[in-house]
């Protein structure tokens, strides 16, 4: 096809943008131990908590932000950011929906995401998180019946803090990195799931994040624990309305996971990617852990990540437990002016520990995708093995793939494999399709759509019919 | 209902068709033969619409519809179906959902509904069955690590299932045992019908023993240099191209 009319097809508009006007508590841009104490304040946190916040800055300060990705952004004045926005009515919080301000409710709506209505028709638990604060939590009742806690981050440091203290931290250490230090410093809310020994959390758990507030930067931190066999499925989807200024997100999330414990953590991300220029879109510098702590505990990872202007990710597994296993399975499309340098890091310290990795990144427009993988096997992870599936697919000829993969093994009796491929789609394939009367935006679906099976199919099954529709949108018109 | 006037097409530079002039009419059914590079897969290529191929002169008409203005679904949408030499693997589509794409947009672009879907499968397990393949075959990946007679089955299935007004099939015996021939002739023998043309491309007389042709022509050197009934053909297999290509143009 002419590039002309590529580029043409190619241009598509973020069909979330739009901005709701509720009038938030912003506190003015910048950051010290003021901007700090204010945030530990605003919730009503205790002193120890203030203190970790207070170390982890100082943390900060010492360290530089990562230049290693394969990402080109101007640097990020931490001072011209504002670190906390609620709603405003903090003080006489919502008891129901019917409490909820109308408004955000529409926001919802507009989202596709009738709160109410698709929570009880879904039986899913929705911790929906606007801006920093919870606004309602349903399903509760049900939860706390099966022992299990669900409940935004704050709550649990009001509620549960010992449980907080025991495990806050213990995945993502406060000095893990820029991000995740800074992070650990202003981090305003996110969520806090909780399962007992023996406990299967009898429904999926989800919470929609959604950016609001102009420049202001959203830093969740979300805390999973499974305590001995139990196990939880948790599904993590955001969307953001369209902005002029590039808003920074850097989120932190830990899942730890005991003796025979499951955690599958799945998310799709449709944050704002920029206008066509890349201007305006998000800036996404995630660390999520986990940890398979004991025996023959269980994380999977999936993702589906499709917004951004600037995706920095690397969902991974710390490999402790004897005959642990992690998987990371991940769909990352990127058009436009995109750029994502994602993948994973599998740590094998346990014997016979056992990992999957299958990465699909799809690039159109004028975007940059890296895959960026780490498999690390210890001396005494003896017997671990890990299986590697790389694939990239290219539509037209002004994007970019790479891959980074890299291997660090320590122990002979490690099997590790490798598999990468790279293909532009198919102009074959597309007259294949078109040739028996498939228009070329739904071949081109269908061509992405069978690409990405592989990782589809470890989604939750109303997950993956919306991960295919936000597929079809994200790539709307990127046919080349 | 397909004609092809005076057709010159060039491929990066170089002309492949060099005036090449072809009449269908419904319920006919023509082979094309010819030696390999002659310009045999460029015609069905050129009428199917795929990228690369310019059209420097003449006209191809179907229903008196102008071909060449039309996209390439909107070409099989109007009933012209192309059946590939080497059909392409598509990972992860499965074969009866691109096969339910196909005949729902066919469907569509004709202001007809979607087909209900007990419908849809009572007809694809009867063509299925027809071509002797598995059912299985649906479940799996569009041509994925399909032997050859599987991909060239699955062609014909595609064909069973969208009825096309003219179904082309580029070189659709190369490649086949002398079963898988057979039941590939007994599938395209199948769509013949009194309102149906249809066009097979061939290198070798083999097949027509088994589909026998209304119409043959000779494509040498971008050109039809000769036609004739289903016995020129057979001249042809004894014989070999050469003595057409010395004698005049029919």
């Amino acid at each position: 096809m002419a590039s002309q009319e590529m580029e043409q097809l190619v241009r598509r508009e973020y069909k979330e943008g739009f901005v709701t006007d509720i009038e938030s508590d912003t506190i003015p841009p910048g950051l010290d131990e003021d901007t700090i104490a204010f945030i530990s304040k605003k919730k009503g946190e205790p002193q120890w908590m203030l203190d970790w916040r207070l170390d982890a800055y100082h943390q900060w300060l010492k360290m530089t932000a990562p230049s290693w990705a394969h990402l080109d952004y101007p640097p990020i004045d931490y001072q011209a950011i504002s670190y906390f926005s609620a709603p405003k009515r903090e003080e006489d919080k919502p008891q129901s929906l019917d409490e909820v301000d109308p408004k955000l409710l529409e926001t919802y709506e507009k989202l596709g995401i009738p709160l109410h209505e698709r929570a009880a028709l879904a039986g899913v638990a929705v911790d929906a998180v606007f801006d920093s604060v919870s606004v309602t939590t349903t399903f509760k009742d049900k939860l706390a019946e099966a022992g299990v806690i669900f409940c935004s981050i704050s709550e649990a440091i009001r509620d549960y803090p010992e449980l907080v203290k025991q495990y806050l931290g213990t995945v993502v250490p406060t000095s893990d990195n820029y991000f995740a230090a800074l992070n650990s410093a202003v981090f305003t809310d996110g969520s806090f799931v909780f399962v007992p020994e023996g406990v299967t959390c009898p429904m999926e758990l989800s919470t929609y994040f959604r950016i609001n507030a102009a420049n202001t930067g959203q830093f969740e931190r979300t805390l999973i624990v499974c305590e001995k066999e139990a196990q939880v499925s948790y599904l993590e989807g955001c969307t953001a309305p369209m902005r002029d200024e590039n808003q920074l997100h850097a989120a932190v999330v830990e899942l730890v996971a005991l003796e025979d414990a499951s955690i599958k953590y799945s998310t799709v991300q449709n944050w704002y990617p920029g206008d066509e220029d890349g201007k305006g879109g998000i800036y996404n510098f995630v660390t999520k852990r986990g940890d398979c702590r004991g025996d023959r505990s269980h994380i999977s990872w999936t993702q589906v990540e499709t917004g951004s202007a600037i995706t920095w990710k690397y969902p991974s597994c710390i490999l402790r437990g004897k005959d642990s296993i992690g998987e990371f399975y991940s769909v990352a499309v990127t058009n436009g002016r995109q750029q994502a340098d994602t993948g994973t890091k599998m740590i094998h310290l346990g014997e016979g520990s056992k990992s999957t990795i299958v990465s699909k990144g799809i690039s159109a427009g004028r975007s940059n995708q890296s895959y960026r993988g780490l498999v690390k096997v210890g001396p005494r992870a003896k017997g671990a093995r890990n299986f590697t599936q790389c694939d990239s697919l290219l539509i037209g000829d002004t994007c970019g793939a790479h891959t980074f993969p890299y291997q660090e093994i320590g122990n002979s009796t490690a099997t590790v494999e490798h598999e990468a491929t790279t293909s532009k789609i198919g102009e074959d394939q597309l007259f294949y399709c078109q040739s028996r009367g498939i228009s070329e935006e739904d071949a081109v679906n269908m061509i992405v759509n069978g690409f990405c099976k592989d990782v589809f199919q470890e989604l939750p099954m109303e997950f993956a019919v919306e991960a295919e529709a936000l597929l079809n949108v994200t790539l709307e018109g990127a046919v080349g | 209902m397909l004609e092809v006037k005076d057709l010159h097409v060039t491929v990066e530079g170089s002309e492949i068709l060099k005036g090449l002039t072809l009449s269908i009419q419904p319920g006919e059914v023509h082979a094309i033969m010819g030696p390999n590079g002659a310009g045999k897969s460029t015609l069905s290529a050129v009428i199917a619409g795929k990228d690369g191929y310019e059209v420097t002169a003449g006209s191809i008409t179907f229903e008196g519809k102008d071909v060449l203005e039309m996209e390439i679904e909107e070409r099989a949408q109007a009933g012209l179906l192309l059946g590939f030499q080497y059909p392409v693997e598509i990972p992860g589509v499965k074969n009866i959902y691109l096969l339910k794409a196909a005949l729902n947009a066919q469907r569509e672009a004709r202001g007809e509904g979607e087909i209900p879907a007990p419908e849809f499968m009572k007809l694809i397990k009867e063509k299925v069955s027809f071509m002797k393949m598995d059912n299985s075959f649906l479940q799996r990946a569009v041509n994925e690590g399909f032997s050859g007679g599987e991909k060239k089955r699955n062609e014909i299935l595609q064909m069973l299932v969208l009825q096309p007004k003219l179904a082309m099939l580029d070189e659709i015996d190369s490649g086949l045992d002398i079963d898988a021939m057979k039941v590939v002739a007994d599938g395209v023998n199948s769509l013949r019908s009194e309102d149906r043309g249809i066009l097979l491309v061939t290198h070798y007389q083999r097949l027509l023993d088994y589909i026998v042709p209304d119409h043959v022509h000779v494509l040498v050197n971008g050109r039809i240099v000769k036609s004739g009934g289903a016995e020129l053909a057979h001249e042809l297999e004894s014989r070999g191209y050469d003595w057409v290509v010395e004698e005049p143009a029919a």
